[in-house]
């Protein structure tokens, strides 16, 4: 299952916010058509470790490479051509545009169309248009909200905005998703349907890299995980040697000092 | 006092069902209706309704000036209707327009204004694309304050500038050639490519007025009405332009842009990009408003033409007629221009009125006359889930 040519590679990441060391040269990669879930408790850098992937930071020390390119002072909207999408852990959608044309936002990525061929109706801009809207409507299907395509988005319940974030960001045509806290505030039941989505879209052809807190979804759905504490990676491996790894244990539950080592 | 507030609360949605019963005509009909509705406007100088004319000032150029406001409204709903930049200089590139179609047309050449006028177009672009480029990069606030700057810098530069004309400005400015013959000059022949009677009211009784006949296509400094018609033409162009581009992938980037840049940035879409394409389609509307203006009846601009005050009228006529929907721009645009000259009996007290209408707006319809349909949609919801969580039926 799990492809052997590595897609991303953080290497040796460090990012200094002042005097607080967000990341301390954390190291690995993710390879292709595999689900990497990031974990780590709160403030361990998981977010900042996706803000520096897609741009948004700049690492004070080491490098990203997506498919060997190098992701340093790249703009972040090259970044996404490339092909890496992203989800919000706060949700962050157009909200006063329909639920369609949130997804066509994220379409237009690779679309060559622009100002003139608008102003006159070419050809190009037709076909283009069309298969944007085309491409919307089968990411709604595959995110299972259809039916709300015309809805605004901010009139959307909050399980199914997340939805929409992860079809907008998998209309941009990405090679890897990054998915920030897909799950969060979402009900046990909604946590099943979301794990069957994520296992759905990896099924698509896309590699996706996962922040999640809620461990049974983490273990149930991802192929490996890396583990972060302090910014520093503590732990990576298959979900079963991390589940019983001493120190991702002493790091989300707190142990003695003694027993730590 | 209520029904005031019910009306005014009541436009955007009947304005919503006005444009539902329209979109649900057949083709032929809409066609129909559309040029009905367009003929109402170009003949509205001429048929000059007893209740809307003006008293005291000709009711063709106060119609001129409503076009020009129009079109500056338009332009700028782009830059902050769709991309949301507030722009506090806009006067700036309408005097830029101004002044280009000045100076081609009187000094250098004696360019004819139909030359001249996509020229000072470009020329405005550019203008916008070298304020855009450096000022884009800061946001909000920010934005406002160096705007507001560049039409104060505009200002005062052609105060100072000898070529210029300073502060005398420049007068003369020779009007859109004529088609037909000629109505001025040695072969003067009063009859244009043929005349149009306008109406003249005793009371409600229209009578047919032969002798002030406007001269089709004849740009004389008589008659301000051949001007609105030309205005008025670039208006549709315009209006019809903004609709194709809104309607695409540009005018979904925009909006992204303002909903939240930094997810747009991250969703792919190039946003500096985007804003700087809506503050040069943007300028080079003002600029064109700007260059009609300076070719105008009076043919005579100076720097006193192009005060900060125009830069808040059309902030304000944006703001007023509903920022982001171009119908709302234009509508903002038209009172803005018309209710000062329509209202002139109150003279002194003019501004204090429209002071005051405008507070009363920004209370009960902060969101303008006619908001974009989904700006109310959102609020309609959002008022539902309130009255929801308070136990009131909906």
């Amino acid at each position: 299952m799990t492809g052997t040519k590595a897609l991303l590679e953080v290497d040796d990441v460090t990012i200094k916010f002042g005097g607080l060391t967000a990341l301390d040269q954390v190291s690995f990669t993710i390879n292709e058509g595999e689900i990497l879930g990031l974990i780590g408790p709160n403030g361990a850098g998981k977010t900042t470790c996706f803000n520096v992937m897609t741009g948004v930071y700049q690492a004070t020390s080491g490098q990203v490479r997506f498919d060997g390119t190098p992701l340093t002072r790249m703009k972040r909207h090259k970044i996404t051509r490339l092909g890496i999408a992203r989800t919000f852990q706060n949700i962050r959608l157009f909200k006063s545009m329909t639920v369609l044309e949130n997804v066509m936002v994220g379409a237009d990525t690779h679309s060559k169309v622009g100002f003139f061929d608008a102003l006159f109706r070419t050809p190009r801009h037709r076909r283009t248009e069309g298969a944007a809207l085309e491409r919307a409507k089968e990411l709604l299907d595959i995110v299972g909200i259809t039916a709300r395509g015309d809805e605004l988005a901010s009139n959307l319940s909050y399980g199914d905005q997340r939805r929409l974030e992860i079809a907008r960001a998998m209309a941009t045509g990405p090679k890897l998703l990054c998915l920030d806290e897909p799950a969060a505030g979402f009900n046990p039941a909604e946590k099943v349907r979301l794990m069957e989505l994520i296992r759905r879209v990896r099924d698509e052809g896309y590699t996706v890299l996962l922040i999640e807190h809620d461990m049974r979804l983490v273990m149930g759905v991802t192929d490996r995980i890396v583990v972060l504490e302090f910014g520093r990676k503590i732990a990576e491996g298959l979900p079963a040697e991390i589940r019983d790894n001493p120190a991702v244990i002493a790091a989300y539950l707190g142990v003695d000092e003694e027993d730590a080592s | 006092m209520t029904t005031v507030r019910t009306f005014v609360g009541n436009l955007g949605e009947n304005w919503d069902r006005t444009v539902d019963r329209y979109n649900a005509q057949s083709k032929p009909v809409k066609i129909l209706l559309t040029t009905l509705f367009t003929l109402f406007f170009f003949a509205l100088p001429l048929l000059r309704p007893p209740v809307l004319t003006t008293e005291g000032i000709d009711f063709g150029s106060v119609m001129f000036r409503v076009a020009a406001f129009a079109l500056v409204a338009l332009g700028l709903n782009i830059v902050i209707g769709y991309a949301g930049l507030l722009d506090l200089g806009y006067v700036g590139f309408y005097a830029v327009g101004a002044y280009t179609t000045a100076v081609l047309t009187v000094y250098h050449g004696s360019w004819p204004f139909f030359l001249a006028l996509p020229v000072a177009i470009v020329v405005t672009m550019i203008t916008g694309v070298i304020l855009g480029a450096p000022t884009l990069r800061v946001r909000g606030d920010y934005l406002a304050i160096v705007t507001l700057g560049f039409g104060e810098i505009i200002r005062i530069c052609v105060t100072n500038i000898e070529w210029l004309g300073a502060a005398a400005g420049i007068k003369d400015i020779p009007h859109p050639n004529s088609i037909g013959p000629n109505p001025e000059g040695p072969f003067a022949d009063k009859r244009g490519l043929f005349d149009i009677p306008r109406l003249e009211w005793d009371g409600l009784i229209p009578s047919l007025d032969h002798k002030r006949a406007t001269h089709f296509l004849t740009f004389g400094s008589g008659d301000a009405i051949p001007y609105y018609w030309l205005l008025l033409t670039a208006l549709l162009l315009v209006l019809f332009a903004d609709r194709l581009i809104k309607a695409s992938r540009v005018g979904r980037a925009w909006e992204a842009t303002r909903e939240d840049e930094d997810a747009a940035e991250l969703m792919g879409v190039p946003t500096f990009k985007y804003k700087l394409m809506a503050f040069a389609l943007g300028a080079a509307i003002g600029g064109m408003s700007g260059s009609f203006f300076a070719s105008g009846q009076g043919g005579y601009i100076n720097p006193q033409s192009f005060p900060l005050l125009l830069s808040m009228l059309f902030v304000a006529a944006v703001i007023v007629g509903g920022s982001g929907n171009r119908w709302g721009a234009i509508a903002g645009g038209a009172l803005v221009a018309y209710l000062p000259e329509r209202f002139r009996e109150f003279a002194d007290y003019r501004l204090f009125f429209f002071g005051l209408a405008l507070t009363v707006l920004a209370v009960w319809r902060p969101e303008g006359l006619l908001p974009p349909r989904r700006t109310r949609r959102a609020k309609s919801v959002e008022a539902k889930i309130e009255a929801l969580e308070e136990g009131e039926p909906v």
